[in-house]
């Protein structure tokens, strides 16, 4: 069981510790910087935030000393030469047939440090993080320094390897909304799922494109959106173009895998081979972004639903969990300990986390809650945190 | 001033030199991530805005990777002046800055 939460937040990473039954916030860190990611590493205890500074480009920061010292750093960067081609907000004015028509390319810049994960037991320094645009990065030696993954930048459903010249194939990576506050219209990568039990074995979700699995270690990828269905494109079964806002396993059982999508919940007992849509729009179980699996029953996960993607909010003012222990077949809802009345929060894609029986969820209103009985009853940590990007238990 | 055939010391000419060369303003939010430049009169050899960010960096490591991007190019909400104008080429940052100009370093304005 865990005894720290962090908070990635709009002002700046919080920390909670726990001490008996109460959890309390230190004071913040980072104050006044968007975090837009906050994590502890469980192999040595560092701590990691990503920092979205809006003037002085994205930066990670790392703390050895539980919280007390941070040092920035900034050698998270694109080699010369990584380009991609440029995608277009799709205004109603948009001609989608003008810049298609010819590939533009811009040179790739970290806009974004969008996701940070950790490697295996038995692989001390590495981590990943996923970016805007649409980079993986690799670190072996604890994030002093990172090297762009070139098999799946130069992925034949990107156009294929720019960096020897220009497009070979279609790019099938669109953008994401949550690029546009950088004045672009790119993919980003949000969700990198590690096997437990082999470090080569590894997923990663892109905004728009969907999953991508490797199992040489990166060397290769291949997508896994079989069985996705979307609800915004001619073809609903097309091989790209989903938008999963989240993607997780269950560490216990790697070939469970959750997806909360644009476009409902899904769900894979075989390693993503294949996906079922499991939502429930009947018990308003559908729209949402975050999502999390039992660490030791893939079978069980939870879900905070929205409204819908054009009303970002909670539904009908009330906020609520959805479970189901039986993959997603069947879905529980628990609303004790939650606003019921006037609750217009949104929790984002890396709001949710659980920790044996703990979960805790965030809101872009601020509002902190959090379940020590596996969702069924909820405590409120706070109301006036600043906007939550991300919770996780350290 | 100084008198035909007067001859000065090496400090003197240096301080005299030092005084002349372009002098670094930089907006407060800086010294959060580079305390060493705070109450400091920075000035630098004259040269292009690349030279001038990159002598500075020479006195604060890592300053170079909050104003510019991973190309070298000024990052999308940094602004940088010499004098009153603000830089043309802020792609490779060739703009000259001579003596006794004076260069600003600064956010630009992106939200209310």
């Amino acid at each position: 069981m865990s005894d720290m939460i962090l908070l990635g937040t709009r002002k700046g990473t919080l920390i909670f510790d726990r001490t008996n039954a109460n959890w309390q916030p230190r004071p913040i860190v980072h104050a006044g910087v968007p975090v837009c990611y906050a994590a502890r590493d469980p192999r040595d205890g560092t701590l990691w935030a990503s920092l979205d500074h809006g003037h002085w480009g994205p930066k990670l920061s790392r703390s050895r000393d539980g919280g007390a010292t941070w040092v920035d750093i900034s050698t998270l960067k694109y080699p010369a030469g990584a380009r991609y081609i440029v995608k277009y907000l799709p205004t109603p004015d948009f001609n989608p047939e003008s810049p298609s028509a010819q590939p533009e390319y811009n040179a790739a810049t970290v806009l974004k440090i969008w996701n940070i994960a950790f490697g295996n037991a038995n692989q001390p320094g590495r981590l990943y993080a996923g970016t805007i645009p649409g980079g993986l990065f690799i670190s072996d030696d604890g994030g002093d320094s990172w090297e762009l993954n070139y098999p799946l930048w130069n992925h034949h459903s990107r156009g294929g390897d720019l960096f020897a010249g220009d497009a070979s194939t279609a790019n099938h990576w669109n953008g994401t909304p949550a690029s546009i506050d950088y004045g672009v219209f790119e993919p980003g990568i949000h969700s990198i799922v590690v096997d437990p039990h082999d470090p080569n074995h590894i997923y990663v979700a892109v905004s728009t494109a969907g999953v991508i699995e490797t199992t040489d270690g990166g060397q290769s990828w291949a997508g896994r959106n079989q069985g996705m269905l979307n609800d915004y494109l001619p073809n609903p079964e097309s091989e790209w173009g989903h938008d999963p806002h989240f993607v997780t396993n269950c560490p216990g059982q790697p070939d469970h895998l959750w997806q909360q999508n644009h476009c409902g919940i899904f769900y894979s007992d075989n390693g993503a081979k294949n996906w079922k849509k499991v939502s429930r729009p009947n018990l308003s179980v559908n729209f949402g972004f975050p999502i999390v699996a039992d660490a030791n029953d893939g079978r069980t996960a939870w879900v905070v639903p929205a409204r819908a993607d054009s009303e970002r909010m909670a539904i009908d003012g009330g906020l609520f969990v959805a479970r189901t222990t039986d993959g997603g077949q069947s879905w529980q809802s628990f609303r004790n300990g939650l606003p019921q009345d006037n609750a217009y929060d949104i929790v984002l894609r890396h709001g949710l986390d659980s920790s044996g029986d703990y979960l805790c969820f965030g809101s872009t209103s601020g509002n902190v809650y959090l379940s020590d009985d596996r969702g069924e009853t909820w405590q409120c940590l706070g109301n006036n945190f600043p906007p939550i990007y991300s919770v996780r238990f350290g | 001033m100084a008198m035909p055939g007067q001859q000065f010391s090496a400090d003197l000419l240096g301080a005299i030199w030092l005084n002349n060369m372009p002098h670094i303003e930089m907006t407060q939010h800086l010294y959060r991530f580079f305390p060493q430049l705070k109450n400091r009169v920075i000035n630098v050899p004259a040269g292009s805005v690349a030279e001038i960010l990159f002598a500075i960096n020479e006195i604060a490591p890592g300053f170079t990777d909050y104003v510019l991007d991973e190309h070298g190019a000024l990052r999308r909400h940094v602004n940088v002046c010499i004098n009153d104008a603000i830089v043309i080429d802020k792609i490779k940052l060739s703009d000259r800055v001579a003596d006794e100009e004076t260069v600003y370093i600064f956010q630009s304005l992106s939200g209310g």
